[in-house]
């Protein structure tokens, strides 16, 4: 799975979890981009993402990721 | 979307797009429930109002600070007072608890930290019960981690067995007292997984007590409760037979070839099925058969050596060529049942797809294959049970009893010789504490000779069992064919000389007995005596109380004023005379 197709899922859960079919994301995207995306939205996110591409993320994993760039090196690196 | 076997992710990824679908239902009904933070409660607060707009019921929720559930119950709250809650959920779990034994503890030490957490428990139920609501907890999952292994079951300071313990200790307390119910965490995260329930990931970074993709499950079960509470409970399981109750096709095998029982695989799915069917048939539920069959064939199934269900247990049972929407209706009609309390269930996925395309809101069980049924129906949580009255005990008789009045009635031209050849007798009474129970049920689960389908909590009727201010008379009606059980209730408020009637409900058992003028003749009796010159009636229509339209004009009220949610009678003792009713002899109880 090449990096646009990562992106291309992972703007679909964000869709799903926003109800908002209009949202693009790029690399840059990031919380204070999308209005609702608070801490528990992050979460759901991240459960989305685990379940979507089957594979487990561990507290380090997940610590300090900024944008969603930064989660997409992520599930390239989990998928690789 | 809502309906064991979940789709757990599917459920937390479109949260907001399944919202604002289920905000567009009518007829939600709006209740405030305050849901209590053990830990993080934001989620389950978010998927709770999926499951129970679901259900028609529209939560407005007071949500409790984090991990202070204790401190919210026990001090002095007047936040939460002022909500006024209708419902308290504590969402607790084993990380609540303080402290464990350790192995080697002395007998005193091990008694002491038990009282501790016990004393903690108990003084929040008790402080609980000052919000006169029914109150939700959870009873607690098992530890995730065993110090001594198995032993951790059974040695006297094992961390398992600590927990079975206090576990118990909370049974035994709900069991008491009936405003407490307990949501089974125990069992949910057995049921789950306790593995993925307890991920220590979710709980160390973000304080969750259950995993994220176990909270639609943990969601289903504490809006199954609630449902219940507010009379949302299916009433009835009307099953197909071939190859649902049976392996086979009676028509073609004959009782001979048809599958019941412990010999094959497959007969043994259908003996689960009919013993499931048995036992909820013990705790109430009505069973019907619904078959496209020759009826004299369909029963003979029943006369299968291993066959546990018999002709008997049915309270309906239509076997014909007709379609089955229509035999749905017709089983509805005759039970006296609105469809949206039936539960379907048939092997057949064409038939189900038919009733679910119909116009009829009957529930449809899904069900991945036939030795999976029991354990689907089971988890639905179309039938929990909130409280066990003698009714429910009974009740499948009393649909029994009602086919043999069904044939009394064809002997009769007259309609009220054949009131009269059923020598009823109605037992009134007030709301004594014995009679509490049933009460508040049957409020809460009429809904169609329900005048304003005011919901009442067992708390709420006990403070108006006390009160002076509230005429309150229970009927129960006997007849020569059985006992009915309760099935009559009416609330009257007295203020400035006039008896408002609150509430006036009977349950559709009895419908056209007569039985409404006994207890309005009653009224006038009780209200005469404290001065009332005016009996003022309310009716708020719904969809399913139509029946309460002609009800107050048909007992002499007047029509006085017609807004498009409510429509107020009156009745005036001074010019007015009730009729006596000569159908039904009262006793007072």
């Amino acid at each position: 799975m090449n990096r646009a197709e990562i992106l291309d899922r992972v703007q679909n859960i964000f869709r799903d979890i926003f109800d908002d079919n209009d949202i693009l994301i790029t690399d840059e995207t990031n919380a204070t981009d999308i209005e609702d995306w608070e801490s528990l939205e992050q979460i759901n996110i991240l459960v989305a993402i685990q379940k979507e591409f089957s594979i487990k993320f561990s507290i380090d994993d997940v610590e300090g990721l900024e944008n969603v760039g930064q989660t997409i090196d992520l599930i390239e690196a989990k998928l690789s | 979307m809502f309906r064991y076997p979940l789709d757990g992710n599917e459920i937390l990824r479109k949260k907001r797009q399944l919202r604002r679908l289920l905000l567009e239902k009518d007829n939600l009904l709006p209740k405030r429930i305050a849901l209590l933070s053990g830990s993080t409660i934001g989620e389950i607060s978010g998927i709770l109002e999926l499951f129970l707009l679901d259900s028609g019921i529209k939560p407005l929720f007071h949500i409790g600070a984090f991990n202070r559930y204790y401190e919210d119950l026990v001090f002095s709250n007047p936040t939460l007072t002022e909500f006024a809650p209708e419902i308290i959920y504590i969402h607790i779990s084993i990380h609540n608890i303080e402290e464990f034994p350790s192995p080697g503890d002395s007998p005193e030490v091990r008694a002491e930290i038990r009282a501790g957490e016990w004393d903690k428990l108990s003084r929040l139920l008790v402080a609980a019960q000052q919000y006169n609501c029914p109150v939700i907890i959870n009873n607690f999952e098992l530890p995730s981690i065993r110090i001594m292994g198995n032993r951790d079951a059974y040695d006297v300071n094992g961390r398992v067995r600590f927990i079975t313990e206090l576990n118990l200790m909370l049974a035994d307390y709900a069991a008491g007292h009936d405003y407490i119910y307990i949501n089974d965490i125990n069992y949910l995260s057995g049921w789950f997984g306790l593995e993925q329930w307890a991920d220590p990931g979710y709980y160390n970074a973000y304080k969750y007590a259950v995993a994220p993709e176990a909270i639609p499950l943990l969601c289903l079960s504490i809006s199954s409760i609630i449902k219940a509470l507010f009379g949302g409970n299916k009433k009835a399981l009307m099953l197909d037979l071939d190859n649902t109750l049976w392996n086979g096709v009676i028509g073609d095998d004959g009782v001979e070839g048809i599958l019941i029982g412990a010999e094959t695989p497959k007969g043994m799915a259908h003996a689960e099925i009919q013993k499931y069917a048995k036992e909820l048939r013990r705790v109430g539920i009505l069973l019907g058969v619904i078959s496209k069959n020759d009826e004299a064939l369909a029963k003979e199934g029943f006369t299968h050596p291993s066959s546990i269900l018999t002709e008997a247990d049915f309270s309906v049972f239509l076997a014909n060529w007709d379609e089955k929407r229509i035999n749905l209706q017709q089983a509805a009609d005759s039970l006296n049942i609105g469809t949206d309390s039936f539960v379907f269930v048939d092997d057949n996925p064409v038939e189900r797809e038919r009733i679910l395309e119909s116009e009829l809101s009957v529930e449809v069980a899904s069900f991945k294959s036939i030795e999976r049924l029991p354990q689907t129906l089971s988890m639905s949580g179309y039938f929990e049970v909130v409280s066990l009255s003698d009714d429910d005990l009974k009740r499948a008789e009393m649909y029994s009893e009602n086919r043999m009045r069904e044939n009394a009635i064809k002997e009769f031209s007259d309609y009220s010789e054949y009131l009269k050849s059923l020598e009823m007798k109605a037992y009134l009474s007030g709301f004594s504490t014995e009679r509490r129970e049933r009460i508040t049920q049957l409020i809460n689960k009429t809904n169609q000779f329900n005048n304003t389908t005011r919901r009442y909590t067992a708390e709420e009727i006990s403070v108006v069992a006390g009160d002076e201010r509230y005429i309150k008379i229970a009927a129960r009606l006997t007849d020569r064919f059985g006992d009915n059980g309760l099935v009559c209730v009416l609330i009257a408020e007295l203020k400035d000389h006039k008896a408002i009637i609150d509430l006036f409900i009977m349950s559709c058992r009895v419908f056209g007995r007569d039985l409404e003028y006994i207890l309005f003749d009653e009224l006038i009796r009780q209200v005469t005596a404290k001065g009332v010159d005016t009996i003022e009636g309310i009716y708020i229509p719904t969809k399913k109380n139509t029946v309460i339209e002609k009800l107050f004009c048909q007992l002499g009220f007047t029509e006085v004023e017609s807004l498009p949610e409510s429509i107020r009678y009156e009745f005036s003792l001074n010019d007015s005379q009730a009729r006596e009713t000569d159908t039904i002899e009262v006793i007072y109880e």
